[in-house]
């Protein structure tokens, strides 16, 4: 027997009214494709690109732990903001974050990702630099591929050091598509 | 060896046994009261997942929670005394009479009385969910029918 949609709704609504969830999450379409959203009691926790659900949830389910449901109202907020985001009404977001799923150093590093402004780019180097290890570019790669909430935390605006995009975890056609609505690349 | 099954993530769960315990939940409870206990029934499942130690039998321990909320409804008076509704889908049915018949019955004897002879559940499960032995399951439905029977002749 299929579940009504209504009921289904009504309980996926309830399960994180009642605070029963430990990770919420939702499918968002935008330009740049379909995205999984995943929140916690703490904060965005996730985006994913090209998702797929059932392998996400199960690896959002060993890291948090197994209350993970499909549950739009949590991630209302952060579908907000990247719609306005995607029509230019939105440069910062202000959203609270849940970075467990990033390591130690990974962490300082997307903490100092953070405050690259909109429209701007740095380089992995200058990064590295910032958060302590000049030498760390590379490292600073993988944790730029690994950034568990892009667009949010803009790895888009880093770029190597001669100015090549370089990669992108999305793919460089996404990279490019959100410098351009940046306005920091001309557009194609 | 005994395979070792994880927990897995409860959208998964949900998406599993949902459409099932929503048909049992009907065939107790008909059609308006069967939405509120399938809320009831996985946000208590929701509550208890956090314990399970791994993920064998979850079929069973959602339909375990089911009935155990069904049950929950038929023992509450109802404010006009009456019985859970039942639609017309679900009715001419014969839990439907004996919970007419056994409105006088102790909650236990009652729900036991019902569950055998109106569901057809076997005792383990009747045990399952009255949260009591195989034993006093049994026990409980042959008492509840001698009262039936004595209040009968009486």
């Amino acid at each position: 027997m299929t579940v009504p949609t209504a009921l289904d709704a009504r309980f996926r609504d309830a399960a994180a009214a009642e605070g029963l969830l430990d990770v919420a999450y939702d499918l968002v379409d935008t330009p740049v494709g379909q995205l999984l959203v995943a929140v916690t009691d703490r904060g965005l926790c996730e985006i994913q690109y090209d998702p797929e659900p059932e392998r996400e949830a199960e690896e959002l389910a060993r890291i948090f732990g197994v209350r993970v449901l499909r549950s739009p109202r949590p991630t209302d907020e952060t579908r907000r903001q990247l719609d306005e985001y995607f029509a230019r009404r939105r440069r910062d977001f202000d959203l609270p974050i849940d970075l467990r799923l990033a390591r130690e150093f990974g962490r300082t590093v997307l903490a100092e990702l953070a405050r690259v402004p909109y429209g701007e780019l740095t380089t992995y180097g200058a990064l590295a630099a910032k958060a302590g290890r000049p030498r760390a570019a590379r490292a600073v790669g993988t944790v730029m591929n690994r950034n568990p909430v892009p667009i949010v935390l803009p790895c888009h605006r880093v770029v190597g050091s001669t100015g090549a995009l370089t990669g992108y975890g999305g793919g460089l056609d996404r990279k490019r598509t959100l410098l351009e609505l940046e306005g920091s690349l001309p557009a194609a | 060896m005994m395979e070792l099954v994880s927990v897995p993530p409860f959208e998964r769960f949900y998406e599993e046994n949902s459409g099932l315990v929503l048909a049992q939940l009907r065939r107790m409870l008909g059609r308006q009261a069967a939405e509120d206990a399938f809320q009831e029934t996985f946000l208590r499942a929701l509550r208890a997942y956090p314990t399970l130690k791994h993920g064998r039998h979850l079929r069973a321990w959602a339909l375990t929670i089911a009935r155990n909320v069904a049950i929950d409804g038929l023992r509450k008076p109802r404010a006009d005394g009456s019985l859970p509704e039942l639609t017309a889908e679900d009715s001419p049915s014969p839990h439907a009479e004996l919970e007419h018949l056994t409105d006088e019955l102790p909650p236990t004897e009652r729900a036991a009385v019902v569950l055998r002879y109106g569901y057809d559940l076997p005792y383990a499960d009747i045990a399952d969910a009255l949260g009591s032995t195989e034993d006093a399951a049994r026990q409980a439905a042959s008492s509840g029918v001698r009262r039936l029977r004595k209040r009968r002749t009486e």
